[in-house]
């Protein structure tokens, strides 16, 4: 093993499990995802009529919990793989350790705050 | 004592004269290299040399003949040149590849262009020369040698053919490093480990009778180790030694997954 010099370079060579989880999670939720927005392409778009298309219509849809939480869990589960996504993408690419910690921050919370608003829009709909 | 007679000629002709040389038409080709001194030059700069070679030469030949007769200065590793010592890899014609194993009629035409860079993502010293530290610095990371069992075996370490063939592929490679060189996350990343290094850790995690299994899934069950791998199968492409390279790092990325304790 090289040996780490700096607290960082200690850190990742500590043993975790971390990224091996991560790796899992991407699978799992890339599949389940899968499912989810393909069905609610299919209840959204084609298993109703034009007609329905209205506003009040689509309140009344998410004035039902099981939608919320059908919504929501497509958020969560699209965020946070999208946002491993990127970490993957950013740890390869910004290879400065100031830089890389600024866009990770930045990137953090902006996802954050897809998510504050994502949830409170979602739950706010009686 | 057997020994071969020495014939003379002049007294005995040799029934069946000597095939004399088979007159295969020499191709004309443009060998073009991407060159660099650290002494004069800034940046590497592409010369050409027009050559002449048989289809069936080997790359490193022209290469050879280079160097012997044009441009004495033209630095690059070769060893053995059968391809076995791993030390001529280098990018022939935007590819990976042993100069060794390379023949001239499978990457040129009569009168066409070859191009030899040194491999990527390493420093260039010299031409075709590469620091190639970095590339060896992972392969220690992975501890690249059997630790038995303590108390040493009395008897010898059987293995059975089954157990010998979980490393078959692993235990060929060659440290040529046309794997990690053309790992587009080894190119942007200083820190990767790279495929050949996972090869290696292959090749010791699916030793049965290797005790270090369990340090070397730590080694590799990092950000730095095998979660990096994106799949991109370039170093499966690359590998001179036919090595399934991207099947062996899922192997041990499900290694790291069930096997460790």
């Amino acid at each position: 093993m090289i040996r780490a010099r700096t607290y960082t370079d200690a850190r990742t060579q500590a043993h975790s499990n971390a990224e091996l989880n991560w790796w899992i999670f991407m699978r799992v939720s890339g599949l389940i995802l899968m499912f989810l927005v393909l069905g609610h392409v299919y209840m959204t778009f084609i298993q109703v009529s034009e007609s329905d298309a209205t506003y009040d219509a689509v309140i009344n849809k998410l004035g039902n919990p099981a939608w919320k939480l059908y919504d929501w869990l497509i958020l969560v589960l699209a965020l946070l793989h999208g946002t491993n996504g990127a970490r993957y993408v950013i740890e390869d690419y910004v290879r400065s350790r100031p830089n890389r910690a600024w866009v990770k921050m930045f990137f953090f919370t902006l996802v954050g705050l897809l998510f504050a608003f994502g949830t409170v829009g979602l739950m706010a709909v009686k | 004592m057997t020994q071969t007679p020495v014939i003379d000629s002049a007294v005995n002709p040799p029934v069946a004269a000597a095939p004399a040389a088979v007159d295969v038409p020499m191709m004309r080709l443009h060998v073009k290299i991407l060159r660099f001194n650290p002494e004069t030059d800034k940046k590497a700069h592409w010369v050409t040399y027009d050559m002449e070679a048989q289809p069936g030469d080997r790359m490193v030949d022209v290469l050879n003949e280079i160097k012997w007769y044009k441009e004495t200065g033209l630095a690059f590793r070769r060893s053995c040149q059968h391809g076995i010592c791993g030390s001529d890899a280098m990018l022939i014609n935007g590819r990976n590849r042993l100069a060794c194993k390379t023949l001239v009629r499978d990457v040129a035409k009569d009168g066409g262009t070859v191009t030899v860079e040194p491999i990527r993502g390493l420093k260039v010293e010299k031409d075709l020369l590469v620091d190639m530290e970095p590339f060896f610095d992972a392969y220690r990371a992975i501890m690249p040698y059997f630790i038995h069992p303590t108390p040493f075996p009395a008897k010898e370490q059987y293995q059975s053919e089954a157990n010998a063939e979980k490393m078959a592929h692993s235990s060929n490679c060659i440290l040529c490093a046309c794997c990690t060189t053309s790992c587009p996350i080894f190119w942007v990343n200083g820190s990767y480990i790279g495929p050949a290094a996972l090869v290696q850790a292959h090749r010791f995690i699916f030793d049965t009778r290797d005790e270090a299994k369990q340090q070397r899934l730590g080694v590799v069950n990092q950000n730095t180790g095998v979660w990096r791998c994106r799949t991109a199968y370039n170093c499966t492409e690359a590998c001179p030694r036919g090595i399934p390279i991207t099947q062996l790092i899922e192997e041990v990325k499900r290694e790291v997954m069930f096997g460790q304790s």
